[in-house]
């Protein structure tokens, strides 16, 4: 499959930028199936991609375009009735197929995950500190004192304000920025080597939500982890990640290192995404660059391109032939039939 | 401008008699003494973060529950002089369009009764002109009668969704509507189709808007004029340009500099430097300024002193002792890409 071609090349001019940079995950042609009845939900379909470490990679797409089962798939989350093919190496050992014994010991200390809705994903009748002493000794050879002087720690590095006496709080008696620390520094406890936050801020106030990214970013340059980060919104991902994926209808749409993508976005997918975020300075009462219609059906695998149905630049071949995943620059992999190939760089001056 | 603002709002204040863990009263002050007017066909943007009272203003103005003092003047008229009766009547022309476009609307009703059921309420026209009225608003904000009249909303995306609302809304011709968040739940892209519908029917329709929602970004880009609110009170109030290419308060700098900047080339403004720490309670809120705790221009006159909203430019007031000079919010803007206006490589879309 050309999409795993691409992934290869990419890879290498990776290496070529930094000597030192290892694919600490590695997928390849993921597919997810959801069986309901007689229906056949196509939710993923034949993605790849790789996160190196230190490195972060933002998925984005809207509701529906697979990427938090993406993520799900690769920590082995999903329900039974999901049929997973492909595969998701960490370090070399498969995750796709592993039984749920051996996938719950890597939960944890290979990878983690920070969910989007902090209060629904920590335990109500729990301590935060309890919760975070469970997890360490889960995993590693502690005895309850010395957890808890590692969950206070934890919370100290996640920030939180006075942790001796924080650990000892309910969720309840924090706020939503206060227990998304916790949610972070609960996946911190076993120091992950991938870190994954699925919307993990978009719950959150704006000024929390700058905060939790900066943290999360000081953080993994501490632990030297990598981090995949899920996300409907490319201003984060332009700010916050080192590579992008851009994810339409369970397909790869777009995937660039960050700087890449935004200086030549080639799929009009990811242009009519970019256009959409809210911006500063646009003066009131201008329409936006809109596109009609909504995310596509995963009832069926689409013939031709999923997006081709909302497409400005759709001809008759993006409506009959799947377009395959190319790459003309290095490491810029797309899957476009007419891409924007004169596209004015996004860059500002002013 | 001399004429009666469309919505004027006085020194409104609500608050909330609640109960702490150990069973003592307190008084959660949600608003406390806000003023401000919505002119006839502008967009009037509130943004402010969770817990700052933008809902409760919105809804203390319906009177959903009644304030506890301050005044709601509606094209002149004192709402809270009225009788049920003529407050019912007056209500008529504002109305509310929410976040979750399906917890605002009944799952057992259909389309067609969802969006008339204000006009039954109000004993309005036969049932044939209601249905007539309902087939129109549907077409106005771009479902087509004939497919979705008869669907439940669970048969409808939030998009879809979230057009029945504000169907709903507009069934009973209102001068003035309130968006509380009203696009924020949304995708992206269905967000934006949601903003142009709302342009489309204040230019076809001669609506006002009050657009409350926590991103400053889309209230900017949406408002003729911004309301920033922390902790219940107003911090700035000021037209959508000047708020971002000359903000003054403290806030207003936070709330900009923690955008982020669809921009990989523009370096990233840390925004500890405008911002610490974590709200405190709006039971026992600061003395003087509300934002002090976590002002990093915070002075002993800040505890001692409320700062009261003045004039600092054309239509633009600011609630702020030490509020930003020029210079300084010159500096900040430049550091926080604006780009974004130029929207560079829009036209690139077109084969």
């Amino acid at each position: 499959m050309s999409a795993a071609a691409a992934t290869d090349e990419s890879d290498t001019t990776a290496t070529d930028q930094t000597k030192s940079v290892t694919n600490v995950l590695e997928v390849s042609d993921l597919n997810v199936r959801f069986g309901l009845g007689d229906e056949t939900i196509w939710a993923v379909n034949g993605v790849s991609f790789s996160v190196h470490s230190g490195k972060t990679l933002a998925i984005i797409g809207e509701s529906g375009s697979g990427k938090t089962v993406t993520s799900r798939a690769i920590l082995g989350l999903l329900p039974n009735t999901a049929h997973v093919t492909g595969s998701a190496r960490l370090e070399g050992s498969e995750l796709i197929g592993m039984s749920e014994k051996e996938m719950r010991r890597r939960r944890g200390p290979d990878i983690a995950t920070v969910f989007q809705d902090p209060s629904r994903s920590l335990n109500p009748t729990m301590r935060v500190g309890a919760q975070i002493v469970e997890s360490i000794r889960l995993h590693l050879p502690m005895d309850r004192h010395a957890a808890k002087k590692r969950a206070i720690e934890l919370l100290g590095l996640v920030r939180l304000p006075s942790p001796e006496r924080r650990c000892d709080d309910y969720p309840h008696q924090l706020s939503g920025g206060m227990r998304q620390r916790v949610m972070i520094a609960l996946a911190l406890a076993c120091q992950p080597k991938v870190l994954i936050a699925d919307e993990a801020t978009t719950a959150l106030d704006v000024t929390t939500q700058a905060k939790i990214m900066e943290l999360l970013l000081d953080l993994q340059e501490q632990f030297k982890m990598a981090m995949i980060m899920i996300s409907h919104n490319l201003g984060l991902a332009a700010q916050f990640s080192d590579e992008v994926l851009v994810m339409y209808g369970g397909r790869v749409a777009e995937y660039a290192p960050t700087k890449t993508l935004f200086a030549h976005v080639q799929m009009p997918y990811t242009r009519v995404l970019l256009d959409a975020v809210p911006r500063l300075g646009r003066a009131a009462h201008t329409a936006l660059p809109i596109v009609a219609g909504g995310a596509p059906s995963l009832h069926q695998l689409p013939v031709g391109c999923a997006f081709s149905n909302r497409c400005p630049r759709a001809a008759d071949k993006c409506r009959t032939e799947t377009p395959p995943l190319r790459e003309d620059e290095p490491g810029h992999v797309y899957a476009c039939w007419f891409p924007i190939a004169d596209a004015i760089p996004v860059q500002a001056s002013r | 401008m001399s004429t009666t603002p469309l919505l004027e709002v006085r020194d409104l204040v609500q608050e909330f008699a609640t109960r702490s863990i150990n069973g003592r009263r307190q008084v959660v002050q949600a608003v406390s003494g806000v003023s401000l007017e919505v002119r006839v066909g502008e967009t009037l943007g509130i943004v402010g973060e969770s817990g700052s009272g933008k809902s409760t203003l919105a809804r203390a103005v319906l009177r959903v529950p009644p304030p506890k003092s301050g005044q709601v003047f509606l094209e002149g008229t004192d709402l809270t002089k009225l009788d049920r009766r003529e407050l019912r009547r007056e209500l008529r022309n504002i109305q509310m369009v929410f976040q979750d476009p399906f917890t605002s609307v009944d799952p057992k009703w259909r389309v067609s009764r969802i969006v008339g059921e204000p006009l039954r309420a109000f004993a309005i026209g036969t049932r044939e002109e209601r249905d007539k009225r309902v087939a129109e608003v549907l077409d106005l904000v771009g479902l087509d009668p004939s497919m979705y009249s008869d669907r439940y909303p669970r048969q409808l995306s939030g998009g879809q969704c979230q057009r029945v609302a504000i169907a709903r809304a507009l069934v009973l011709s209102p001068s003035l509507i309130i968006c509380d968040e009203a696009v924020s739940s949304l995708d992206v892209l269905i967000q934006a189709q949601v903003l142009n519908l709302f342009e489309r029917l204040r230019e076809e329709l001669g609506l006002a808007y009050l657009f409350i929602a926590h991103d400053l970004a889309l209230v900017n880009q949406v408002s003729d004029r911004v309301a920033v609110m922390y902790m219940g009170k107003l911090c700035e109030v000021g037209p959508s340009d000047d708020l971002y290419l000359a903000p003054r308060h403290p806030y207003t700098a936070a709330l900009l500099s923690s955008i982020p900047d669809p921009d990989p080339f523009h370096e990233r403004v840390l925004t500890d430097q405008w911002i610490s720490g974590e709200p405190p309670s709006p039971v026992n809120p600061p003395s003087g300024c509300r934002f002090r705790t976590r002002c990093p221009r915070a002075e002993a006159r800040c505890a001692a002193e409320e700062p009261l909203m003045h004039d600092i430019g054309t239509d633009h007031q600011v609630a702020c002792h030490f509020p930003l000079t020029p210079q300084e919010a010159d500096e900040l803007v430049s550091t926080i890409s604006t780009n974004a206006s130029d929207d560079a490589g829009e036209g690139a879309l077109e084969p």
